[in-house]
Order: C-alpha cells, then sequence, then structure tokens
C-alpha cells in the first residue's frame, strides 16, 4: 500500500505520518505538495493535522480550494481511499467529502490529551482491524473539534453505520464526561456512503509505536491496506 | 466600491463564545442583554466589473468560501463610492 501525505502550509502531523506508516508499519510513503494538481502511483490519500493557511477564516476552508484538491476529489470518485485526520477531518468537511462541520470545542480550550474511543462498527474498511464496542485510546489536539450535523444528516449517518468512533469512558460508555468538545452524539469519526472517505479528530498517527504511548492506532491504517489491498 | 459581511452562527447552533461574553457582560452588570453571538465581519474592495451581477457574485463568494451555510448565515451591505 502506497501512502501520500499531502502537505499544506501549516500541516504540522506531516511528518508523524510519514515515519510512523514508513518505519512502524513499513508502507510505502510520499509527501505531496498542496501545488501537485496530480500525483501518480498513490493508493490511499492522508489530510494530516495542523493548522492549513493558519486556519484563517475557518479550520480547513482555505485548504479546500488548494490546487491538489481537485485530485484528491477525483481519488475519492474513484473509490480510493482518504483519511482526514484533525485538520484533515475539517478539509474533508470544507470540501463536501464528508457531511457536518467541526466547530469550536465546547470549552473553547485548545485540547490535547489523550482519550477514549468506542469502535462504533466492525465492517468498515478503516476498522475492521478493531474489535467492534472495544475501547481504544488515541490523544487528541485541537481546538476546532466538536462535531455537529444537522438532525437530517445525523439519522442518516446512524442507519447507514457511518459513525466509526465515538468519545467514550474508558469503559466504553458514551458519557458528557468522555466527550472532550462537545461533540454532537459523542462523534468523533466518521465515513462517507461509499465507505473510501473517512475523517477523525483524534490522532492515529501518533500511536504507531509503543515506545510513544501506545499502538492502537495501527489497526486502523492496517484495516485500510488490508480493504484496499 | 466597499461589501461588508456580517457572519454569525445559525441560532440553532451553540455558540461557546457568545455564551462566554454574555456571561462576561452580566458579570459586568449588564442584566439586560439576554443573548449574544460573536461572529466574523468582512469588508471586501472591489470594482464591479460590467455585465457581472454585483450581488450574485458576492452571494457566491459567500457560499462558496466566506461562509459555512451548514452552521453559518450572513449578511450583506453593499456600499456605494
Amino acid at each position: 500500500m502506497r501512502f501520500g501525505i499531502v502537505v499544506f502550509p501549516g500541516s504540522n502531523c506531516d511528518y508523524d505520518c510519514y515515519w510512523g506508516l514508513k518505519n512502524d508499519l513499513g508502507f510505502q510513503v510520499s509527501f505531496l505538495w498542496h501545488r501537485q494538481r496530480s500525483f501518480e502511483d498513490i493508493d490511499c490519500i492522508i489530510l494530516p493535522g495542523g493548522f492549513s493557511y493558519g486556519d484563517y477564516l475557518r479550520s480547513g476552508a482555505i485548504a479546500r480550494f488548494s490546487p491538489i484538491m481537485e485530485a484528491v476529489l477525483k481519488h475519492a470518485r474513484k473509490g480510493s481511499p482518504i483519511i482526514g485526520i484533525c485538520n484533515g477531518f475539517q478539509i474533508l468537511t470544507e470540501v463536501g467529502l464528508l457531511p457536518g462541520a467541526l466547530l469550536r470545542n465546547e470549552s473553547l480550550r485548545f485540547i490535547h490529551r489523550p482519550v477514549h474511543l468506542r469502535i462504533e462498527q466492525q465492517d468498515s474498511k478503516f476498522t475492521k482491524g478493531y474489535s467492534v464496542n472495544r475501547t481504544i485510546e488515541l490523544p487528541i489536539a485541537h481546538g476546532d473539534g466538536r462535531y455537529f450535523a444537522s438532525q437530517h444528516i445525523l439519522t442518516e449517518l446512524e442507519n447507514e453505520g457511518r459513525i466509526l468512533f465515538r468519545y467514550s469512558s474508558p469503559e466504553g460508555r458514551l458519557t458528557a464526561a468522555g466527550n472532550p468538545n462537545g461533540s454532537i452524539n459523542n462523534i468523533a469519526g466518521i465515513c462517507n456512503s461509499e465507505g473510501n472517505v473517512m475523517g477523525l479528530m483524534p490522532h492515529p498517527e501518533r500511536r504507531l509505536n509503543a515506545s510513544v504511548g501506545g499502538t492502537d492506532g495501527r489497526p486502523l491504517f492496517m484495516s485500510v491496506a488490508e480493504a484496499f489491498a | 466600491m466597499l461589501v461588508k459581511i456580517v457572519i454569525t452562527p445559525k441560532p440553532e447552533i451553540l455558540d461557546p463564545q457568545g455564551k462566554a461574553v454574555a456571561g462576561a457582560l452580566k458579570d459586568l452588570g449588564y442584566d439586560e442583554v439576554s443573548d449574544v453571538k460573536v461572529g466574523k465581519y468582512i469588508i471586501l474592495k472591489l470594482s464591479p466589473s460590467p455585465g457581472l451581477k454585483l450581488e450574485e457574485r458576492v452571494d457566491e463568494m459567500c457560499r462558496r468560501l466566506l461562509a459555512n451555510i451548514n452552521v453559518e448565515s450572513y449578511t450583506v451591505e453593499i456600499l456605494e463610492g
């Protein structure tokens, strides 16, 4: 599996993704500069975390018009996988590949700490490698992570099984205390209806090696590699 | 020509910033304040091109980039001169 990591001005998790996917998981990885209008020989696109364009206007609002995004949209239309992490998730909602929006955290604070997530779906191409209803621990690091969508969209996400990760207590209960940012229905990660585009606020790329705090991020990338091999 | 655009969170969207400001105003004794919404104020300076409808162009700018219409409303004021 060949991963392509899009680098926007202000991306800052691009090297974490690069290092972890290459050295911890042994995948082929390349950087894709946001000015590129096309890319070749890439199986999975990653839109990494950071503060693209300084989060000016709204997080992801300007990055979505970067020249590379036309090629990213084409990649999505082909059914090829795309993962948006943190700022990448925000960009995916702004460009319309995923529904809803990521708003300012309810507390108005930038939150940087590990959280517990409950795996909601086992048959998605991004979560096959996890056990459903099990919880995992991944770090979050964001100021604008409060997922919001209209009731109509939420019903659609629920009915189609497109909510993949929810913030929870360590035991997997969906509590307000386990919800760090006020996301509606504790939503931390979703996918599109075709099942090839996924976005999440937590950082799986920061948990690929026990020496940096755990390996709960591994099954996500392994699932994608297997599902789209 | 100047165009002034005001963008605010839609009423049904929780606006924690507005809530915090409302709380602070109450602490200062302004009990008459019942709600606050904090948004953005954008000023565009432009030269309208003949043949292009200014209102439509600005509305398109708002929908495509300046506002996220899923969660924000906007109003546009066009000032001559």
